[in-house]
């Protein structure tokens, strides 16, 4: 079946001409697909004889992406323009109301801004810390392998089993405050969880912990591919750690660092847990610390007071500042390669 | 720190690694420590990495440290002492005997174990297919793909909601599963391990006459096995960690994940004992800490894997 002619493209359901003699049909076959030789996949189009052969077997994940995926998008920007209830009810149509509602909720605002804050601080600390921690652990020295296990638990554990640890760490009575006071550099408690500007930096703090080990193992395979010679002859022209990790880890480690800087952008945008357990099902003194996660379950999926309608409108709202922030990182990336 | 850097038992394992290189290669059976470079700059390093240490794994060894005190001892305040002075299983006994704690594990177990089987039996389908030449429809496939990751859980989660609450499944650990049953992500991960197959070995089962589905099941699977270990490990750590949709859709206690029956245990009104609450949390960590000491190369190839989102 080498001497094939080139496939007939755009021509609907395509029959390939099986060139095999004494085998009606091409020896059609159920579950069988009849592909062209190597010769002709470089032309570019196989030819199933059953078109639907790959649908069939794409169906569960085209079905999956569709109804739990793009639908329920399409459905959110419906449902903004709604008055939906979480449990249910007739729903109508409220043209822009909730779009103008959001305008003018400072509750809305509190918990964008508190979101953009929390990517504003925990990407760039997130980018450079687990690069540090890459670095110290890259060289193979007796134990590294412990410590990089040791380094990366805190991935393991779930976000609620850490947020109890730090809870417990944080608070009044905690272990952190009992040492400040026992090495007298404090008298009075400091109010890690009654605060909502120190619950705010704890749950960045807690977000940054959580997320160290991650993303060194990132960056240790990053590492892997900048170049040893560099380092040796910098460190032979006199070149401090210091330096070299300015002049040398960093540029080769580049892409990398603007991948991190995405994923931990989208990341942070996301947050929820760590406020919830940090800051209560309230999530802060009267709500203070709710990022937009927080707020669109808050609005719209209260059982009683719920407004889906409402909630999909800040729902859309996430949507567009995450899509902003993964645009804006495409266009850096794209200034930062040319 | 001395202690450390001289450490007899690393040395030892040292020594094993280098006894176990190829013979050529094998110069000395102890490398010196002076072969890890000027003893200052090792000190600094040893000293840093015990810093962080203590950061990172500190408070998880606290959690575990404090749930081994009897009810004699403090957690906190100015008497707490680090080490528990006598240790007892009690507060694990307890927590067994005061909450429904098999309950919890048998719901996280089954979501887990519904998320794991549908990820990759559909996923290894779905990217088997996208691994192969063009089809017909295969761009409209792909950009549906790529389009259903690009909005994230929290956003559409309103909507997703109403539509488990239409199929009637809130308060349904299946109605926790459904949503997540095949993600993008992991069609793309199978995706890039079939590429990888060659081409040339495909070429030969299908002139001894292997079928699609005998191809897929007996040449391709069998080669992708670090990317299904990587697509399980992925799958089984998002599912047992899960929260947020876990608190959206779960009402009563009967059907409570594990981390959603922790988090209540903290601020019930029942004010529970701190080391019966650590030590549920220890349970909950258990089984991802087994798996990582199991296979955790395959936990770092999955940290990769989760950015090749091409």
């Amino acid at each position: 079946m080498t001497t094939l002619s080139p496939p007939t493209k755009g021509s609907g359901v395509a029959v390939p001409r099986d060139p095999r003699p004494g085998e009606p049909n091409g020896g059609r076959r159920l579950l069988r697909a009849i592909r062209p030789g190597p010769s002709a996949d470089a032309g570019g189009a196989a030819l199933y004889r059953r078109w639907w052969l790959p649908w069939l077997w794409m169906s569960p994940a085209i079905i999956g992406v569709t109804v739990f995926g793009v639908y329920p998008f399409l459905n959110t920007l419906l449902l903004s323009f709604t008055d939906a209830k979480p449990l249910g009810g007739a729903a109508s149509f409220v043209g822009l109301d909730n779009y103008t509602r959001m305008l003018g909720d400072s509750d809305f605002w509190l918990a964008t801004r508190n979101s953009v804050l929390y990517a504003l601080i925990v990407v760039p600390l997130m980018v450079l810390l687990p690069l540090t921690l890459a670095v110290l652990v890259e060289k193979n020295l007796p134990g590294i392998g412990f410590f990089r296990s040791a380094f990366y638990t805190p991935v393991l554990a779930s976000s609620v089993v850490v947020g109890l640890s730090w809870q417990w760490l944080l608070s009044d009575q905690g272990l952190v405050n009992t040492w400040l006071q026992k090495a007298h550099i404090i008298r009075e408690a400091i109010p890690f969880l009654s605060d909502s500007w120190l619950i705010l930096i704890c749950a960045m703090g807690l977000t940054l912990w959580k997320g160290l080990g991650w993303y060194m193992i990132f960056y240790l395979a990053a590492l892997g591919n900048v170049a040893k010679e560099l380092h040796e002859a910098a460190s032979v022209d006199g070149a401090g750690a210091i330096r070299r990790f300015w002049h040398i880890t960093m540029p080769g480690v580049r892409t990398s660092m603007m991948l991190v800087g995405t994923l931990t952008g989208i990341g942070s945008l996301r947050v929820f847990t760590e406020i919830y357990m940090l800051g209560g099902s309230t999530g802060g003194p009267g709500g203070a610390d709710r990022t937009l996660p927080f707020y669109i379950r808050d609005v719209a999926l209260d059982p009683l007071t719920g407004n889906a309608g409402y909630g999909s409108a800040v729902s859309v709202a996430l949507f567009v500042l995450t899509l902003g922030l993964t645009l804006l990182a495409q266009r850096l990336t794209k200034e930062d390669e040319s | 720190m001395t202690t450390a850097v001289t450490d007899p038992a690393s040395a030892a394992s040292e020594a094993s690694e280098a006894a176990e290189a190829p013979p050529a290669k094998r110069r000395r059976l102890m490398p010196r420590w002076r072969d890890y470079g000027r003893p200052r700059e090792l000190i600094v390093r040893y000293l840093l990495l015990l810093f962080v240490l203590g950061i990172t794994i500190g408070p998880l060894v606290w959690q575990l440290l404090s749930s081994l005190k009897g009810v004699g001892e403090d957690v906190f305040g100015p008497n707490a002492s680090l080490f528990p002075s006598d240790p007892t299983l009690r507060a694990y006994r307890e927590v067994f005997a005061q909450v429904p704690v098999w309950t919890y594990i048998r719901n996280s177990v089954a979501v887990a174990l519904l998320s794991i089987t549908s990820q990759l039996v559909f996923s290894t389908l779905a990217g088997y297919m996208l691994s192969k030449p063009s089809w017909k429809g295969k761009k409209l496939v792909w950009v549906l793909l790529m389009a259903s990751m690009m909005f994230p859980f929290e956003s559409i989660m309103v909507s997703l909601f109403l539509s488990i609450r239409d199929l009637g499944l809130v308060d349904n650990v299946v109605g926790v599963w459904l949503p997540g049953f095949v993600a993008a992500i992991n069609v793309l991960i199978m995706r890039a391990a079939f590429l990888a197959v060659p081409r040339e070995i495909e070429d030969a089962a299908m002139l001894d006459g292997a079928g699609e589905w005998k191809r897929f099941r007996y040449l391709y699977l069998p080669s992708a096995w670090g990317a299904i270990l990587v697509v399980t490990i992925n799958t089984f750590i998002s599912a047992w960690d899960d929260f947020l949709w876990p608190l959206i859709v779960l009402r009563t206690e009967d059907h409570f994940t594990l981390t959603l029956g922790l988090s209540r245990l903290q601020s019930s009104s029942f004010g529970y004992d701190q080391r019966i609450v650590m030590a549920g949390s220890v349970i909950s960590v258990i089984p991802v800490l087994v798996l990582f000491v199991i296979t955790q190369r395959w936990f770092y190839k999955g940290v990769s894997s989760g950015a090749v989102k091409l």
